[in-house]
């Protein structure tokens, strides 16, 4: 990832959900892409100097009493280069990262609607984690 | 979590085809992994070649092959065509409409889309590679 491919990632972004949030993107680029420190990862893919998709993650140190693991927070592949392997690339490279960083578990969270990423995580081999996400009216 | 009797027989005839598409296979093989009535089996076999999941062999041996797409074809899609899991149970049992019959409605209602988004994201190709992990 570096600073020029910005604009790339915040048009499959506007282009996947149909909203441009471009402060937002800085910021995920100030905190993740910038800084290679702390496990932090903001990875493209570079198809032929053309990014056709990114993923963003980071190591998380004991949460909620779990021991650190890679956490994987965002992915996506441009809907034209989908079904072609890129989403699987990315993932195998940002795993290879947790384990240059020491973490052997990757976690991610997703919309139970969701069932493309879904399908994709499960196909990647990702069982359901020993945790239940809840929420309520704050 | 249970699956009906003819719904694990269905899941498991159609990962024995999936595991290997070009070959057919006949019912007794399968009857006898599984340990199976052959009679049983029949039945669900020509339900998924009724679904166009398999198809039936003519011929010396007979039996059936994988006639479906393994990477898009999931669990919830073999459960569906055996009992139904989609959609709310519309049977309407006493105590429904009290306070407590409500909220054990809203809890079951947690559990069931957990279910649901569980089978309908496991591919059988997915599935396949679950299988092989257990292998060992
Ligand atoms: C999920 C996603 C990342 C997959 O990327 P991809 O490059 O198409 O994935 P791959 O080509 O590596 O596919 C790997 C596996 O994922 C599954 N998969 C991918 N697309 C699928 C689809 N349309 N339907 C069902 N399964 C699918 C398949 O099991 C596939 O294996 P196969 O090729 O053997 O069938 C991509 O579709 C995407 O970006 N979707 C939108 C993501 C999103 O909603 N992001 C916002 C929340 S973070």
């Amino acid at each position: 990832m570096r600073a020029a491919d910005l604009d790339a990632v915040i048009a499959i972004d506007t282009r996947v959900t149909g909203i441009e949030k471009r402060a937002y993107w800085q910021g995920v680029y100030k905190r993740y892409g910038a800084s290679r420190s702390e496990g932090r990862q903001f990875l493209v893919a570079d198809a032929g100097g053309v990014v056709a998709g990114f993923v963003i993650g980071e190591v998380r140190d004991w949460e909620f009493g779990s021991p650190p693991c890679g956490w994987v927070f965002a992915i996506d592949v441009d809907p034209d280069a989908r079904q072609a392997g890129v989403g699987t690339r990315l993932l195998a490279a940002i795993c290879a990262g947790f384990r240059a960083a020491g973490v052997t578990k990757v976690r991610t969270m997703l919309s139970r609607d969701n069932r493309l990423i879904l399908s994709f995580f499960r196909s990647q081999g990702m069982m359901a984690a020993p945790f239940i996400p809840l929420e309520m009216d704050a | 979590m249970k699956l009906q009797k003819n719904t694990r027989l269905a899941l498991y005839s159609v990962l024995e085809f999936a595991a290997d598409p070009a070959r057919h296979i006949a019912a007794s093989s399968i009857a006898e992994r599984y340990d199976v009535s052959p009679h049983h089996l029949a039945k669900v076999l020509s339900e998924l070649a009724r679904a166009g999941v398999v198809e039936s062999v003519r011929g010396v041996g007979g039996g059936y092959r994988f006639a479906a797409n393994a990477r898009r074809l999931t669990l919830l899609d073999v459960i569906q065509l055996f009992e139904d899991f989609d959609g709310r149970d519309e049977r309407r049992e006493g105590g429904d409409d009290t306070p407590v019959g409500r909220a054990l409605a809203t809890v079951l209602e947690e559990v069931d889309e957990m279910a649901r988004a569980t089978f309908a994201t496991i591919t059988l190709a997915t599935m396949l590679r679950i299988v092989e992990r257990h292998r060992k």
